[in-house]
């Protein structure tokens, strides 16, 4: 029983920079905006959330839940910045989506890198938040009597205030992209621009915004990696791949806010798997293929069905001219 | 638009028009000054860090061509762009996105580094052609199955081809840890060197890759320009109905074609085991299948521009791990300054494709 249950504990914390890695680019896809810019977008987070909450306690010589603040805006915007490249390239001069998007990510991961090197340098020899600031991340909120419930206390009331944001986030995103008009035009931009236009919905402030504001929700994810992950010190390469793991993850979770909740959960379980259960006989490496052999699975099943309601946004990867139509 | 209509129609400062036609001049002009513009960029974040743009530059410059020994090493960085990147120009011409060029060069590299391990008694000569062509099959066979589901169920080939990265690394990894695979008497996670018989020869100091690599070139360029396989493929890509329709087999040019583009990432694999690591990890392909689509991108899949695009690229990279060493500016620059590099050349082909009209301006369209 101790086991499942650590599993499961560790399993949300491992999953929730998947989540809201995956929430942005789930938001951006539904604009039809395929950006493979999402490890780019993390790495650019994670060294604005940690410069800012680093260069808060420098002047204010004291951490805490003000630096962690500051950490959370500076991410937010560092990954609405990398989106806002991707969205002026692609939207506004036509560029092709794939190849900007790998643009980005080679550019993320070298602006993360290389800031990560100069901030590591001023700091002395590596940067590193103050304990303060780090139990400001990755400390357990308190939720009084709650927390204190055996077993449901512990497996659903113990966690740092990310793990509930991103949770609220993907509920809110749900019932935004389902349920208000903005949120079904936004859909209509991504399944069919031309449709949408003829409706009269403004197709490009649609794309700008939901690709700016999904980059931002990727910066926070990577912000998760550097803050609570690594606890407040930069390590080099420290996203590692998470933000192509998010991509597939918005594959696994057919693009879904609320299925994304659950398949974070199972994709974080995957990824630490292996330091709970052994199964004999099948090496550890083989357990860290099943997020991307599940991914992969996902996509053949829904192409064989030719299911409308769990595929890709029909228009996603394409730009869209208006003169072209 | 019945909220619109109401309203005064206002006219857009600048209106778009696409351009018939652009002389060669022109759109090359349009790059320099694209060009122009990131390395400017470039100049201003590290004046922004307080060094010199210039001597930084030149000391790039420096890093990569100066010495015998950087030349050498910055064509070494070439090789496997360049390969690459025309693998994966074969899949983009049909507008198929074969993002898993990394996983096909391990894959290659790992069927190379199979046949050295398991037959350390093949003479020389035989061995390496052995290891070439089983990595041009094993890497061609891997980059096929996202095709086979392509063709069969229309499955996402970019998302496909990604998701297989991951395992081939997790495969090599998985190899790290087979006994028959490591070192003799020790049991490290490493897949061991192999013996100097599965070695490249060199000429001029570099594994003939490199010459390899430009025959490359030109077989490519004929293929795709004066072969009817190269003219199904710009079909296929141009308009799947019309191939139909003209009768061509697209399931079959597709397999094909992928078979062909993921068979040069195998080599690239080969390559990079045998004749510049001398054994396989799971940085092998170091990004390479990644960088190489903006190679075949910026060189408009042309064979011949690409050498020169994987050659610049080459030179950022080994550049800036000297002006780390020189200047103390983190190596990490060279991916930063690809980035800004590519982020302009991206923006500048609006430019040479389209046309902003002021709107002062009447009558032409």
């Amino acid at each position: 029983m101790d086991i499942v249950f650590n599993l499961l504990t560790a399993a949300v914390l491992a999953g929730t920079p998947l989540l809201l890695g995956t929430l942005g680019e789930i938001l951006t896809e539904k604009s039809g905006n395929l950006n493979l810019g999402v490890e780019g977008m993390m790495f650019m987070g994670a060294i604005a959330g940690i410069a800012g909450s680093w260069f808060t306690e420098q002047w204010f010589s004291g951490g805490g839940f003000a630096a962690a603040f500051v950490g959370l805006i500076t991410s937010f915007l560092a990954g609405c910045l990398g989106a806002l490249i991707y969205a002026f390239l692609t939207i506004t001069l036509r560029a092709n989506q794939n190849v900007t998007g790998l643009t980005l990510t080679i550019f993320g991961t070298g602006f993360g890198n290389f800031f990560g090197e100069l901030l590591g340098k001023k700091a002395g020899n590596f940067v590193a938040v103050t304990t303060e600031t780090k139990n400001a991340f990755a400390g357990a909120m308190n939720f009084g009597p709650l927390s204190k419930i055996p077993v449901i206390g512990q497996l659903l009331f113990q966690y740092n205030w990310l793990v509930y944001l991103s949770i609220i986030l993907a509920i809110a995103m749900a019932w935004f992209l389902n349920k208000t008009r903005t949120g079904l035009n936004l859909r209509a931009v991504g399944e069919s621009p031309a449709t949408a236009d003829a409706a009269g919905i403004n197709v490009t402030k649609y794309k700008y915004a939901a690709t700016i504001i999904g980059g931002g929700i990727c910066g926070i994810a990577g912000m998760y990696i550097s803050m609570v992950t690594c606890s407040g010190v930069w390590v080099h390469n420290c996203v590692n791949g998470y933000g192509w793991l998010a991509v597939a993850l918005v594959i696994f979770s057919t693009w879904s806010p609320s299925r994304a909740l659950l398949c974070g959960l199972i994709f974080g379980g995957l990824k630490i798997l292996r330091l709970y259960v052994s199964i004999p006989g099948v090496a550890t490496q083989i357990y860290d293929m099943l997020p991307y052999i599940a991914t992969i699975l996902v996509l053949i099943i829904t192409s064989i069905r030719q299911s409308k309601e769990l595929a890709q946004p029909k228009s996603c990867g394409l730009n869209y001219f208006r003169e072209d139509r | 638009m019945s909220a619109q209509a109401s309203k005064e129609i206002k006219e857009p400062l600048f209106r778009i028009t696409k351009r018939g036609s652009i002389t060669a001049g022109k759109a090359w002009a349009i790059r320099g000054l694209a060009l122009l513009g990131a390395l400017l960029t470039g100049a201003l974040l590290i004046l922004l860090l307080g060094h010199n743009p210039f001597e930084v530059y030149a000391s790039m410059i420096s890093g990569a061509f100066g010495k015998k020994i950087a030349i050498q090493e910055t064509v070494k960085l070439t090789i496997p762009l360049l390969i690459t990147g025309i693998g994966l120009a074969f899949a983009f011409k049909m507008k198929f996105w074969n993002i898993g060029g990394e996983g096909q060069i391990l894959m290659g590299g790992v069927a190379a580094s199979a046949v050295a391990i398991y037959g350390t008694s093949l003479p020389h000569v035989p061995k390496l052609l052995l290891m070439a062509t089983a990595a041009i099959v094993v890497g061609g066979l891997y980059g096929m199955i996202p095709a086979l589901f392509k063709a069969k169920w229309g499955t996402n080939e970019t998302l496909f081809t990604l998701m297989m990265n991951y395992i081939a690394i997790q495969f090599i990894m998985f190899l790290q840890y087979q006994p028959a695979w490591q070192e003799e008497r020790t049991s490290f996670p490493k897949i061991r060197m192999l013996d100097a018989s599965a070695y490249l020869p060199k000429v001029f100091g570099v594994h003939i890759g490199w010459i390899i690599s430009l025959i490359l070139v030109f077989v490519a360029y004929i293929y795709i320009a004066k072969t009817k396989h190269g003219y199904e493929i710009s079909v296929v890509g141009d308009s799947p109905n019309t191939a139909r329709y003209a009768g061509i087999n697209v399931s079959r040019v597709l397999i094909r074609t992928m078979f062909l583009s993921a068979a040069l990432c195998g080599l690239v694999g080969f390559l990079q085991v045998s004749g510049s690591d001398g054994t396989l990890t799971e940085n092998t392909a170091n990004g390479v299948g990644f960088t190489a689509i903006t190679v075949a991108w910026l060189a408009k899949m042309n064979p011949f521009a690409m050498v020169l695009v994987s050659l610049f690229i080459a030179v950022l990279e080994r550049g800036s791990s000297s002006i780390q060493t020189s200047h103390g500016i983190p190596s990490s620059a060279a991916s930063l300054l690809t980035g800004i590099i590519l982020f302009f050349m991206l923006g500048c082909e609006f430019f040479i494709n389209y046309r902003l009209v002021h709107r002062g301006k009447k009558g032409e369209n």
